[in-house]
């Protein structure tokens, strides 16, 4: 292949090097390069048996043997055993440490962390069962600076149905021009409740308007691109953010079936503080892609796609000198969701209006009203509530209730109670805003 | 898609944000750092703190309002020692600029230089609650570490902005002849009161517990991060019985209820004590933190009789 290159590369100088006016000198020109090349694949071919003969030798195990170089003795890194534990009968003095020390690769290796997401329910929902007791979601989270210019976070989500790569993607700290670049798989900036992860939500599910319209549990999330920019208002904070997927997201989302059927995402956001413990965040989201509804035997006859419009709007609160006693977050979404359909274009709309008040350092207690269609069918109308009362025995661990009552458009009205128990192992993580 | 690609197009096109030039912008994580950039770069930088004296400096949000300070800076100066690590990472990757991400010459951590104490050996788990790998974080409560992150930042600055190195370091000398005579005179006050035994809150106080004199026997937090609990508080109030403690030296953002309950127990003057420039409202610089502390604590030692 090299060869060919270098043949093209050769004829390409020597076709604009040489001038069309003599025929005779073109003719010796053309000569001259073809003895070139023959020069050349003669030198290839050299080479090639030569490193052939290399390989068989090497196979063959009749390399010549390595001269081995000469080991400085390795440095035994040791620790102090720590004091008392001669006394309990344990051992004393240095003792060696193994696997290399922390001078070495290791200091290398990522952030990790291990978050646990157990969940419990009890009373009747006969339309969205869930077991009485599941271990949810682990989450392994991978986290590290990869070169000067970019940082890589991968979180890699084990559920009951197996493993899947819930983000993993690539951040550009410096482009030029105030872009923020992310590359690879992620949770579209679609809303709030969409680019949360399941262990900062305030709740132990999401809400019924994100598994109605914005494709259940996962939501949008997809491998794309996402590009993030400041626009420049004086004390606000106003970021554009464009991102373009392939067009695979959720259950019956989004569903590609050629190349080129992409899906969109676009969120402005606009961030104000009001006073230093009170502060006020809007957003408005859109999102186009196309839908599995017209694919008929893995054949998308239909063409269809959906629109999704959303706003969403959070006030939070938070004295500064007692931030770690008492919080407020209210919260709302609205979404609208444009589904084309064999039967006609579904126009739906949902929402959900949450508030969360932390009411001593390590309780918080909440309330969430859900109202959604359907996606595939707006003249279906969910309705639910919810009330939660949340512990942290400590930053790394929390326990929360829930209940839940659901009115389904199709089915018997659930009520549940929920338990979810969630810790975290390892590399301390960024607290959620 | 058409419609996407412009507004790509748009995003691209917007003006970058003019920058101030001259002064080199500076942000620090916490007001001690600002306060002691203010007397390094003097007016020849503009600084400014993200988070305030009176706020716990483990909890601040990373609020989308920072990213905007982030952007625009020359110089990001952290505490380090992983004080930050639940909030500033997420801003630095979103401040979309390069030249304060770790690792890059706007960035300086200014535990590198300090001395740092109760660096845990052995095993460190979390069973022993939010504790700090690298050591503890509050290190800036010793005059002689704030000659040391002082030297950093007129170091760093210099290196950053050139011609005004010179400046700099005069700044620097300055500073630190002037926080030399202040240290002797605040070690000659407190030395009267050698050895006086207090609680704290948190593990705030080790450096000025150490350069001052002061015996820390123990803390309302049982562990690092984890709130009083009921048995914790109550052997704590016994082992301040025993030893007559009768001073708390509590951080202004901590409830004073369980303080307030150690010392009516063992009748402990319970001291909001600001372990930071701005956590009160008279401490608007470095030399008054000490001043202030100071004289906080030589009025109860002299009214409780403590010692």
């Amino acid at each position: 292949m090299r060869l060919t290159f270098v043949a093209c590369a050769t004829c390409m100088v020597a076709m604009l090097i040489a001038t069309p006016r003599d025929a005779a000198a073109q003719a010796a020109n053309a000569q001259q390069i073809q003895q070139q090349i023959d020069q050349l694949r003669q030198e290839f071919n050299q080479r090639i048996s030569a490193l052939e003969a290399q390989l068989t030798a090497l196979q063959g195990g009749q390399a010549p043997p390595a001269v081995p170089a000469p080991q400085a003795p390795p440095a035994q890194t040791t620790v102090e055993v720590p004091p008392g534990a001669a006394g309990a009968g344990g051992p004393s003095g240095p003792l060696p440490v193994y696997g290399s020390s922390i001078t070495n690769a290791k200091v290398f290796n990522p952030d990790m962390a291990v978050i646990g997401d157990f969940l419990g329910a009890a009373g009747r929902n006969q339309v969205e069962p869930q077991p009485a007791l599941e271990l949810h979601e682990s989450e392994a989270a991978f986290q590290a600076i990869v070169d000067p210019y970019a940082r890589a976070d991968f979180f890699i989500s084990f559920g009951e149905e197996g493993v899947g790569v819930e983000e993993g993607f690539l951040t550009f700290t410096s482009l030029p021009g105030g872009l923020l670049t992310k590359v690879g798989k992620m949770r579209a900036a679609f809303g709030k409740v969409n680019s949360l992860h399941n262990h900062v939500l305030p709740w132990t599910d999401r809400p019924l308007v994100t598994r109605n319209l914005v494709g259940g549990e996962d939501g949008i999330d997809d491998a794309g691109i996402s590009v993030a920019r400041l626009i420049p208002a004086g004390p606000l904070f106003l970021e554009a953010t464009g991102e373009v997927y392939r067009g695979d997201s959720g259950v019956s989302l989004y569903k590609t079936s050629e190349r080129g059927d992409l899906s969109y995402v676009a969120h402005l956001r606009a961030y104000h503080d009001i006073t230093e413990s009170t502060n006020i965040d809007l957003g408005s989201s859109y999102s186009y892609g196309h839908n599995p509804a017209g694919i008929v035997k893995d054949v998308d006859v239909g063409r269809f796609t959906t629109k999704l419009f959303g706003v969403d709007a959070t006030l939070r609160w938070k004295p500064l000198s007692r931030s770690i006693y008492h919080s407020f977050v209210g919260r709302s979404e609205l979404i609208w969701s444009q589904r084309q359909q064999f039967n006609g274009r579904q126009d739906a709309m949902g929402y959900y209006a949450s508030g969360d008040y932390q009411f001593a350092r390590r309780w918080f207690a909440g309330i969430r009203y859900d109202r959604s269609n359907r996606a595939d069918d707006a003249s279906l109308l969910d309705k639910g509530g919810s009330a939660t009362l949340t512990y942290w025995p400590s930053e790394f661990s929390q326990v929360r209730g829930q209940y839940r009552r659901t009115e389904y458009a199709d089915g018997p009205t659930a009520n549940e109670l929920l338990f979810q128990f969630q810790f975290s192992i390892g590399a301390h993580g960024a607290h959620p805003f | 898609m058409r419609s996407l690609k412009l507004f790509l197009v748009c995003l691209l096109a917007l003006p970058v944000a003019a920058r101030a030039q001259g002064k080199l912008n500076v942000v620090t994580t916490i007001e001690d750092l600002s306060a002691i950039a203010r007397e390094v770069g003097g007016d020849h930088i503009t600084v400014e703190s993200l988070a305030r004296g009176y706020q716990d400096p483990h909890f601040v949000e990373a609020k989308p309002s920072f990213i905007l300070k982030l952007q625009r800076a020359d110089v990001l100066i952290a505490v380090g020692r992983e004080l930050e690590i639940g909030w500033l990472p997420p801003l630095q990757t979103q401040s979309r600029n390069g030249k304060i991400q770790v690792g890059s010459a706007g960035f300086l951590d200014a535990s590198l230089t300090a001395e740092i104490l109760e660096v845990p050996t052995g095993q460190i788990t979390r069973a022993e609650g939010d504790v700090h790998p690298l050591g503890n974080p509050h290190y800036w409560l010793d005059p002689e570490n704030g000659k040391r992150i002082a030297k950093a930042m007129a170091d760093k600055f210099g290196e950053i902005h050139p011609g005004d190195r010179a400046y700099f370091q005069q700044q620097l000398a300055s500073f630190t002849s002037r926080l030399d005579t202040a240290e002797k005179r605040w070690i000659s006050m407190m030395a009267p009161y050698k050895g006086t035994k207090v609680v704290t809150y948190h593990r705030s106080f080790p450096n000025f517990a150490e350069r001052f004199g002061l015996d820390i026997i123990g803390y309302v937090e049982p562990r690092p991060g984890i709130p009083p609990t009921p048995q914790h508080t109550l052997d704590l109030i016994n082992e301040m019985k025993r030893q007559n403690v009768k001073l708390a030296l509590i951080e202004p953002y901590f409830d004073l209820k369980t303080p307030q309950a150690i010392g009516r127990a063992t009748g402990a003057e319970v001291l909001v004590m600001p372990p930071s420039v701005g956590g009160v409202k008279e401490v608007t610089d470095y030399f008054k933190l000490f001043d202030y502390d100071i004289n906080l604590l030589i009025d109860a030692i002299k009214k409780s009789g403590a010692k």
